[in-house]
Formats: C-alpha cells, sequence, structure tokens
C-alpha cells in the first residue's frame, strides 16, 4: 500500500437516543505510511464526520479504551497496523458485541467494572507494617507473570460463549484477575476469593472454550487462569477449605 | 446535584491515591473523572517508581539528586519531604498487591535511571504504571468507593471565598451534572497534548488546569515543560528510559556514542533536558540517522534477546508495533518528544492552594518537587506522595468545615454551564475545532520547544493570540452532546490555549536557560535575577506575572555537571 491510497472504512453507527435501528456508513480515508485503525478514525471525525462516537485515550494499547471488532478480529484500534488488518481494501469497524451501546463504538462496560468487584480481584493482607517489604522471590514471581497486565478492554467478555447467554457469569477478565491474587504468595484473600467466584455465576461456568485466549489483544490467556482456578478449586473442596 | 464530604477530580495515580487515604481516615469520598479511572493516563508509565529502599542508599542522596535534577529550582522542603517518604509509599503500593520485579533475595528490584547516583527505580517490567493504576484501582472498588466516570468537569464553584463545588458535562448522557463537596481535589494531569510529538494521551489537554486558574487559583512555573529523549520516531511514543537504565546505547547516523560529548560520566543516562538537547543538537548539524538524518539510534541489541523480554516487553512491543522493528535485532528509530509538565497549580507541600478548600496533586500541580527538570521515576512518586497528602488534608479539612447554603451557588453555575454549551452547539461561525487543535500544536512545536529564542517565541505568542481570536469563531459541525468528539474537544480546546499563553508568558520573561527551559540567547543559568518560581493569574487581558522565591534549606545550588 502506498501514501494516498483511499481506504474504505465501514464503520458501524447507532444513537440508541435517535436510531431504531443501526447502520454502517463507508467513509474514504486516504492511507498514510503506520496508519493505525485509530488514526482513520481519528481522521472521519476530524475530516469527514464529528458526528462519530469513539472512546480512545492512551493510543499505545496499555489503557484499554479502544477495544473493538476490526474485520471480524477483536483488537485495540490504536495499535492495529491498518495495513495488518486490511481486506479488499476494506476496514470494517464495530463495537464489541454484547455490550449495551452508548453511541457508535463506545459500549457500556459497568457490567465489567461490577464483576471486579464480585470476583473480589483486588489484594488482600491485613499486614500494615510499612517498614518492611513482602518478600517474594523471582521464581515465586513467575507464577503470575502472564497474567498481569490486563487492561480491561473487554475483548474476553465480549467474545465469551457463556457470557454471550448468561450475564451473570463472571467472567474471564475478572476471574483471571482474581486468579493474579490467588497465586500470589503474598495474598491471604484466597479462600475469601474462592467463596466468591465458585458460585453459580463462577468459575464452573467456564467451558472452556478458550474463546477469551483468542480474542485478547494483548495475548493473556483468561481461560488458562480459570481452569487453574478450577483446579484448586477441586483440591480444596475436597480437603474442606471450601465447601463444595 | 450529588454530595460527598470529599469530592475528587481525576483519577489517576494521584487521586486514586488521595481517594484510598481519605476514605480510610473516615471521609466519605467520591471520585469523578473524565474517563474510567483505569484508563487515566499514569497507566503508560513504563519506568518505575523512585525510592531509597536499601540500607546502603539514603533519602538525603535521593533528595539532591532530584534537587540537582531540578536544576535548583524544586522546593528544596518539599524535595526532602517526597523523598523521605519515598521508602513508605512505595511499600504501601506494595502492601496492596503490585507485583514489582523482585531480586534474589526476594526484595524489590531497582534499576538505575536518569541524573541518580544509586540504582533506586522499583519497577514492574516496563509497565509500572499500569501495575501502579491497576494496584490503587483494586483498592478503591474494595472500598466501595463511588466513581463517576466520563464527566469533564469545566468549573469549580466558590461560595464565600471558598470552593464549594464543581459542575462539568456527562459524556455518555450530555447532562450537565453537578458536585458539592466540603473539599475538592483536582488530580486532572498534564498537558502532552498542547504538542504535536508528544509521548500523553488524547485526554492529557491540561484542561484541569485550566479550570483552576479561571476559578482565580495561580498556576506556577509553565513554562518548564519537559521533553523526553527517547520517544519512537515519527509518532513520539514512549521508549521508558528504563531500557538506558538497562544499558541501552544512544548512536548517531555516523555510528557514534554521541552521549560522550555533552555527559562524560553519566552518558546515556545523564538526567533528561541534557539527553534531549543532545540529541536535536545531533540532528540539527547533520548527525541525525536514517535516510532524512531526522532521527537517533537507541540500541538494545547488546542487552540480549532474555533481558530485553523479560524487563522491556512493553516496549519491544511497541517497537514492533509502531517502528517495525524488533529491538532484539534492530536499533529502535527515537526524537525528543513532550512528555511531562514541570509546572501546574500551585500548591504547597500540603497540597494547599490559595483557594480554601481546593486542593491538588499529581501532574496537574506544581509543588515544586521537580523544578525546571523532573527525574526519571519521581512522577509515580511525586502522584503516590502528594496524592496521599491531598487525601488526609482534605479529610480532615472536609470534617471540620461543613458547606453551609453552597447549594445555590453551584444551581447558579450549573446554569451558566447550560448555556455556555447550548451557546457552542447553536453559534454560527467560520473556524473548525479540530483545525484550530492542530495549529496550536504546530504553534508551541514550533516555537516553545527544546530549544528557544526571544524572536520565535515572540512569534509563537502572536500567533497564539491569533488563534484564540480566532476560537470565538468557531462552528460545531456535528451539534450532538452524547459523546460528542468535536464539542469535548471545543470546550478543551478553550482551556488548552489560556494554558499554552502563559507558558509563553513565562518563558519569553525567563531570560535564562534553566533545565528543560532553553535559552539560545541567554545559555546559562542565572540566579541572581530568575531563582524564582514563575506565577500566573488569570485576567481576561492575558496571564499576571508574578514571582516567588525558591525555599532553599540546605544546597546551595552549583553548576549542573554529569
Amino acid at each position: 500500500m502506498q501514501n494516498g491510497d483511499i481506504i474504505k472504512f465501514v464503520v458501524f453507527r447507532f444513537d440508541p437516543k435517535s436510531d431504531e435501528m443501526p447502520k454502517y456508513k463507508t467513509y474514504d480515508v486516504p492511507y498514510r505510511e503506520g496508519m493505525t485503525v485509530l488514526d482513520g478514525l481519528n481522521y472521519i471525525i476530524e475530516n469527514i464526520d464529528p458526528s462519530l462516537s469513539i472512546r480512545f485515550s492512551c493510543r499505545q494499547g496499555i489503557c484499554g479504551s479502544c477495544g473493538m471488532l476490526i474485520n471480524g478480529k477483536y483488537e485495540l484500534a490504536c495499535k492495529t497496523q491498518v495495513k495488518e488488518i486490511i481486506k479488499n481494501g476494506t476496514v470494517k469497524v464495530e463495537p464489541l458485541p454484547h455490550f449495551p451501546i452508548i453511541k457508535d463504538l463506545v459500549v457500556d462496560y459497568s457490567q465489567l467494572f461490577e464483576k471486579l468487584k464480585r470476583a473480589k480481584a483486588y489484594f488482600i493482607s491485613l499486614d500494615e507494617d510499612l517498614e518492611r517489604e513482602f518478600l517474594q522471590t523471582p521464581k515465586q514471581r513467575t507464577k503470575i507473570d502472564k497474567y498481569l497486565d490486563c487492561v480491561l478492554c473487554g475483548a474476553c467478555m465480549s467474545a465469551c460463549p457463556v457470557d454471550e447467554t448468561d450475564w451473570e457469569f463472571l467472567g474471564p477478565a475478572p476471574l483471571m484477575r482474581a486468579y493474579k491474587f490467588i497465586g500470589d504468595n503474598r495474598d491471604k484473600g484466597a479462600i475469601i476469593r474462592l467463596k466468591a467466584i465458585t458460585g453459580i455465576d463462577g468459575i464452573w461456568r467456564c467451558h472452556l472454550a478458550y474463546s477469551c485466549v483468542e480474542a485478547c489483544p494483548r495475548e493473556l490467556a483468561p481461560a488458562i487462569a480459570i481452569r487453574n482456578l478450577q483446579k484448586i478449586a477441586f483440591k480444596w473442596s475436597l480437603t474442606g477449605k471450601i465447601s463444595k | 446535584m450529588e454530595y460527598h464530604e470529599v469530592i475528587i477530580v481525576g483519577g489517576g495515580g494521584a487521586g486514586l491515591r488521595a481517594a484510598i487515604e481519605a476514605h480510610d481516615r473516615g471521609a466519605d469520598v467520591g471520585i469523578v473523572s473524565l474517563v474510567y479511572p483505569s484508563r487515566s493516563h499514569t497507566v503508560a508509565a513504563e519506568g518505575g517508581i523512585n525510592a531509597a529502599l536499601r540500607e546502603d542508599d539514603t533519602w538525603e542522596v535521593h533528595a539532591w539528586d532530584t534537587i540537582k535534577g531540578s536544576d535548583f529550582l524544586a522546593d528544596q522542603n518539599a524535595a526532602e519531604f517526597m523523598t523521605r517518604e519515598a521508602p513508605r509509599v512505595v511499600r504501601q503500593l506494595e502492601h496492596w498487591g503490585m507485583a514489582f520485579n523482585r531480586a534474589d533475595d526476594g526484595r524489590m528490584y531497582q534499576r538505575p535511571f536518569g541524573g541518580q547516583s544509586y540504582p533506586r527505580t522499583a519497577y514492574v517490567a516496563d509497565f509500572t504504571g499500569h501495575a501502579l493504576l491497576h494496584t490503587l484501582y483494586e483498592q478503591v472498588i474494595a472500598r466501595n468507593i463511588p466513581i463517576y466516570d466520563e464527566i469533564m468537569i469545566m468549573s469549580i464553584v466558590k461560595h464565600e471565598n471558598r470552593a464549594v463545588g464543581v459542575v462539568g458535562l456527562n459524556l455518555k448522557t450530555g447532562e450537565v451534572e453537578s458536585f458539592m463537596a466540603n473539599a475538592i481535589i483536582f488530580s486532572t494531569g498534564g498537558a502532552g497534548q498542547l504538542y504535536q510529538i508528544t509521548t500523553n494521551a488524547y485526554l492529557n489537554t491540561g484542561y484541569g488546569m485550566a479550570v483552576a486558574y479561571w476559578a482565580g487559583v495561580p498556576l506556577k512555573d509553565m513554562e518548564f515543560f519537559q521533553f523526553h529523549p527517547t520517544g519512537i520516531y515519527p509518532v513520539g511514543i514512549l521508549i521508558t528510559e528504563g531500557a538506558r537504565g538497562e544499558g541501552a546505547y544512544l548512536i548517531n547516523g555516523e555510528g557514534e556514542r554521541f552521549m560522550a560529548k555533552y555527559a562524560p560520566e553519566k552518558m546515556e543516562l545523564a538526567p533528561r533536558d541534557l539527553v534531549s538537547r543532545a540529541i536535536l543538537t545531533e540532528i540539527r548539524e547533520g548527525r541525525g540517522a536514517g535516510p532524512e538524518k531526522a532521527y537517533v539510534l537507541l540500541d538494545l541489541r547488546h542487552l540480549g534477546a532474555d533481558k530485553i523480554k523479560k524487563r522491556l516487553p512493553q516496549i519491544r512491543f511497541l517497537a514492533i508495533k509502531f517502528a517495525g522493528v524488533d529491538p532484539i535485532d534492530e536499533p529502535i528509530p527515537v526524537i525528543p518528544t513532550a512528555h511531562y509538565h514541570m509546572g501546574g497549580i500551585d500548591v504547597d507541600r500540603f497540597t494547599r492552594t490559595e483557594l480554601l478548600g481546593f486542593f491538588a496533586a499529581g501532574e496537574c500541580t506544581s509543588v515544586s518537587v521537580h523544578g525546571a527538570n523532573r527525574l526519571g521515576g519521581n512522577s509515580l512518586l511525586d502522584t503516590q506522595v502528594f496524592g496521599r497528602v491531598a487525601g488526609i488534608m482534605a479529610a480532615e479539612f472536609a470534617k471540620k468545615h461543613r458547606i453551609v447554603d453552597g447549594s445555590k451557588a453551584v444551581e447558579e453555575e450549573v446554569k451558566r454551564i447550560d448555556k455556555k454549551i447550548e451557546n457552542l452547539l447553536n453559534k454560527e461561525g467560520h473556524e473548525n475545532v479540530f483545525k484550530l487543535k492542530n495549529e496550536l500544536k504546530q504553534i508551541m512545536h514550533n516555537h516553545l520547544h527544546a530549544f528557544r529564542t526571544e524572536e520565535s517565541m515572540l512569534e509563537g505568542l502572536r500567533k497564539l493570540r491569533d488563534l484564540k481570536e480566532r476560537y470565538k469563531d468557531i462552528e460545531l459541525a456535528s451539534k450532538k452532546v452524547t459523546y460528542d468528539l468535536e464539542l469535548i474537544n471545543a470546550i478543551q480546546l478553550e482551556g488548552m490555549l489560556d494554558v499554552a499563553e502563559t507558558m509563553f508568558v513565562g518563558a519569553i520573561a525567563r531570560k535564562e536557560s534553566r533545565g528543560a527551559h532553553y535559552r539560545e540567547d541567554y545559555p546559562t543559568r542565572d540566579d541572581k535575577n530568575f531563582l524564582k518560581h514563575s506565577l500566573f493569574r488569570y485576567s481576561r487581558d492575558g496571564p499576571k506575572l508574578e514571582y516567588k522565591p525558591v525555599i532553599i534549606t540546605r544546597w546551595k545550588p552549583i553548576e549542573r555537571k554529569y
């Protein structure tokens, strides 16, 4: 592709305040070397149609604002190069499926954030002594290495077949983030947390379809974390640490 | 109208830290944020957070490094306070589960960073900010602190000479919303979006500073803006100083490690102002790399694949995505990029402003601990130390000074903001908001960058004032209110223009070179005339400039050599 080539951006448009049905609008965007999908969307807003709503911020794939479906693939728009994803001269951009739509590509994330709370996806410890640090060897740290940099973009929740039919299911990101703490030798909340995530909306609802692993734009593996949680919960229920 | 004892505007590192502290001290707290807190730009900090944690390091040396790094513009009592508090706030993060990288003895590993005499930067690979922000966010949800997200605060309401509330636009509903509080904390972040090439997120417009400025709170040291030496060419996305901390080299077009000429002792780990000027000098004098000699190279290859993957995975990802090079095999093309505003809302080391009941912390402020040039690893530290202090101060203030009868003033302000938005939506004109914003970014890039002269700055200021006139003639095409980026930009641009004006006025008046403010026409530091903070007060005719002394406790200014 060369600078100035025209790319067709096919963009999902829907304003629940005024539209009965969603529609797709096509915009011609001139290509330039290094252009990301977010650059393309911003070009549309600044030069063609300022009424298009998108959510974005850091533009380096770490804030998680711009999770979208781009040519059918879950991606962060800011780190997706147009040249890598373009198909037949077209880039099709849609909001994350199964999330309520606020406007166009902007979805309502409140369910996801609420589920973090329900999954007790936060560190629990009663140690208040700030004169010393907790110890953790590099080897102990490797247990949680792979689960650290979730950006809460929502792709895994959107891709999850269980979440699709059961909105109460805690879902991949909250459960993976709960696992991060259970795998951390410094945390003291494993039992409280396991109780919170082994109910009817918890880990046993996961089919291990691995859609979340495929969807994650940061290449994390929530399903593996959930499988590990299932193993721990099974073992602990046998030893009576948590009820069956 | 919502009421909380303490309202915190901004949910980044400083805001969330303040929220936790105020909550834990018994205050009823609400967080109002332009974005959902986990999107705040603290998330993009890469390199680490400084603290003298090891027994052979001391906070005094950390304070000295900070003050020398600041080119002696930091208030020394504030720098002492921050560095003394540093180990406790860093251990606090660790006690909340932040997954720091570890040394073999199980303690936090610390790497060397620019301008420091000891390896004291604790980190989580090269996404320290992400780990820090998410750790705080998790503690906020654990405490059930209410979050009002995607609300852009546009005004501080005053009643009987104190702050009693804030009013802003809810982006999701298009409604104007208001909050009353006994105490208000601003932690609204920096202003990198003023520049064409920046590491900062789209949300970092400096609008919060403008809102405080309009409310009569002075801004301080606005002429000092840090250019980070290593942004990916040409987009400016950050490659952490941690890369050089781990041993990466800077190489010019002739294959030379040119830092030897500028900072023979510290080399690549000299402070950022020096390294940025060195890179720009190499490029200006024709020793850049690449077909247009427009950048220099950051070479990590000798670190080896293992170290790069373990300690710098995020920048490897960024280099592959945005520069198309894998740093394991190829050096990364880099240029200096607008990164951090040392200036901001004038606060003392207790985070107090001139306005009663109004506190501020984080990058939107100038305490000043960073003075004319901030050291890498000190900004996350700033958010934690002063976020905590703001939480303490606001909680105490809120308990002692309940507001009485502020609701009328808040309601009046809601009406005014409603009308302002209506005017923006309905007015006719000839100018496009996005075009004006891009022109502003060019003006800043061309006239108020790392090298400055009186002539160029005066021209820039003329262009800026012309832009302010043209802003009055904007017309919006979209005329929607729900999540409308044109409207959001129009609102923010008004603030950006005023913030930019203070920066020009301060830079033109400061006829010396100090830290990040380098004047080619006045290339040396002038302690006799300019060892003082600039203070900017809002007036309809532009900023009124005043000065106030720098607080010196024990370190006399000396020449800065590295």
